[in-house]
């Protein structure tokens, strides 16, 4: 099973196993993780499931594509460096992966 | 009306008993409803919450239906709002193909609703998230095999069942769900033409230089637009299934699918019983509270105050889209708990027609002047909305940068220079003053 270590701005961590095939969007939205709203259900429209990824795993990721990028410019708190959108980030079989949420999302 | 009594203390109308019936009643298991409980139970509220829908399905999101779930990019597993476990660990009951037929409610905001089951559901408080449901298409064949609507994920089912036999498809509407959806058939391969009725697309919702844009857009990767269409019927094939779709002129067009998009008639019936006010929806106040004082009402079914910050006053509307469900159920959560909280940020709309993503910040009614960016071989375009030289709206396509600028603008209450705005390479958010 893929595991999501979602860490909230505080610093408490909760580890989700998830679905291979899910995104870690869609991981901490239906297991009601707080910190990721993800309102558009995935489709790149609203940048509510901003995280920032461990950068052991950052490296990792597939590179992101010119909308998601641009979507991160308008994130309720500032990306940085390893900010993503959690919904283009799709989980592997035994993918373990750490993300920060931030304080807010809208 | 027949009502069965769960629990003495609820014998009789006549007999309000506060502090015996309790919990929380939501009748509309949708995204609305689902926000609801959620937000809820999010901010404390401890009572019982029963989420009772009509559909037999786990609470789950439309938006894909008509795109990414059509084309089977995502399985019905990834339209679920939420696990098994979350309903359970949160004490949220959902009722699943329950259809509420009648409802009895006290002076208090108490009462009972019974389903068409004849199972009686007692409630202290009372929520409808009922929704909206597609306005039916009125002209002679319309009863035919194949003629599909898309409101539900049963409604999707059975257009992507019928999918693989057809090779023409009709779709009637010109809206967001004809347009997503006819982007989505014509990925699937099949020819696809679009009758609205109307002078431009997408009429209600977007100004008329996105309607022009789109309709070029879309005619240009070859979908067959027609407008101000005149359909005289919807053609048998002989056996009870549609063979084409007839226009005025005698124009036969080939379709083993018509899929009507027509809109939607906002789901009123529990409300009239209830003896709410009605008038394009059920009329609620800033708070969600409908006019008997107590019944909360929340989404696509519930006509507000027009919440945008600075609208003229007394100004009411009722909007569909998926941030409206969300942020006008934490309002009535609030509600719920008895705190008043004012609806948060700025209303904004979706919508995916193939390679294009259009966003749309604001309300764009009212306006009385527009500016226009474009960068055309990125395929970007973006309208901006002014009234009386503010900005109050944007509709942005595959111009995310200039969405989030003007949904900025639009929260803190600023402007967007509009002469400046006008040139694309200049970032709006460098703009906002």
């Amino acid at each position: 099973m893929a595991k999501v270590h979602f860490t909230d701005f505080e610093g408490a961590t909760q580890v989700i196993e998830a679905t291979t095939g899910d995104s870690v969007m869609e991981t901490a939205v239906r297991n009601g993780v707080e910190g990721i709203v993800g309102e558009c259900g995935g489709s790149l429209s609203c940048a509510t499931c901003h995280v920032f990824v461990a950068a052991q795993d950052f490296e990792a990721l597939e590179p992101m594509e010119e909308m998601e990028d641009e979507m991160l410019y308008g994130t309720a708190v500032d990306r940085e460096e390893n900010s993503r959108l959690s919904c283009q980030i799709k989980l592997c079989a035994e993918q373990e992966i750490h993300v920060t949420t931030p304080e807010t999302q809208v | 009306m027949s009502t069965q009594t769960l629990s003495p203390s609820l014998a009789g109308a006549d007999a309000p008993a506060p502090g015996t019936a309790t919990g929380l009643l939501i009748i509309g298991a949708s995204q609305s409803g689902v926000q609801l409980a959620i937000s809820l139970r999010a901010l404390g509220y401890t009572e019982h919450i029963t989420l009772l829908g009509e559909e037999d399905h786990r609470p789950y999101q439309r938006p894909a239906l008509s795109k990414e779930f059509l084309q089977d990019k995502v399985g019905s597993e990834s339209l679920i709002f939420r696990s098994n476990d979350y309903w359970i660990q949160h004490n949220i009951t959902l009722v699943k193909g329950e259809r509420i037929e009648s409802i009895t409610p006290r002076p208090d905001g108490s009462g009972e609703a019974v389903g068409s089951s004849g199972t009686a559901y007692p409630y202290a408080r009372l929520a409808l998230t009922v929704g909206a449901r597609p306005r039916l298409f009125e002209a002679p064949g319309a009863q035919l095999d194949g003629v599909v609507y898309l409101r539900s994920a049963d409604d999707a089912l059975k257009l992507k069942a019928l999918a693989p036999e057809a090779t023409d498809v009709v779709v009637i509407g010109g809206g967001f769900i004809g347009l997503e959806a006819a982007s989505s058939l014509q990925a699937m391969g099949k020819k696809v033409t679009v009758l609205e009725y109307g002078t431009r697309l997408v009429g209600r919702a977007v100004g008329e230089d996105t309607s022009e844009y789109f309709r070029k857009q879309h005619t240009d990767r070859g979908l067959d637009i027609r407008i101000a269409a005149r359909i005289e019927k919807i053609v048998d094939d002989g056996h009870g299934a549609v063979q084409a779709v007839r226009l005025e002129s005698g124009e036969e067009i080939a379709a083993q699918i018509v899929l009507i998009g027509i809109g939607v008639i906002p789901n009123t019936q529990l409300g009239e019983k209830l003896g709410l006010k009605i008038d394009n929806g059920i009329v609620v106040d800033e708070h969600a509270v409908a006019s008997d004082g107590h019944t909360i009402v929340v989404g696509d079914v519930a006509n507000m105050p027009n919440p945008v910050p600075g609208s003229p006053s007394g100004e009411r509307i009722r909007l569909e889209s998926v941030n409206n469900a969300v942020e006008h159920a934490k309002v009535a959560a609030y509600s719920l708990m008895g705190q008043r909280e004012a609806y948060a940020g700025i209303p904004w709309f979706w919508s995916n027609q193939g390679n294009m993503k259009l966003q749309i910040a604001g309300l764009s009614m009212g306006f009385d002047a527009t500016v226009r960016r474009e960068v055309p071989d990125k395929g970007k375009f973006t309208v901006l909305y002014y009234r009386a030289g503010h900005i109050i709206a944007a509709d942005c396509v595959n111009a995310p940068l200039d969405f989030m600028a003007v949904k900025q603008a639009l929260a803190a209450g600023k402007n967007i220079n509009p002469d400046p705005a006008s040139n694309p390479a200049t970032q709006l958010k460098t703009l906002i003053a």
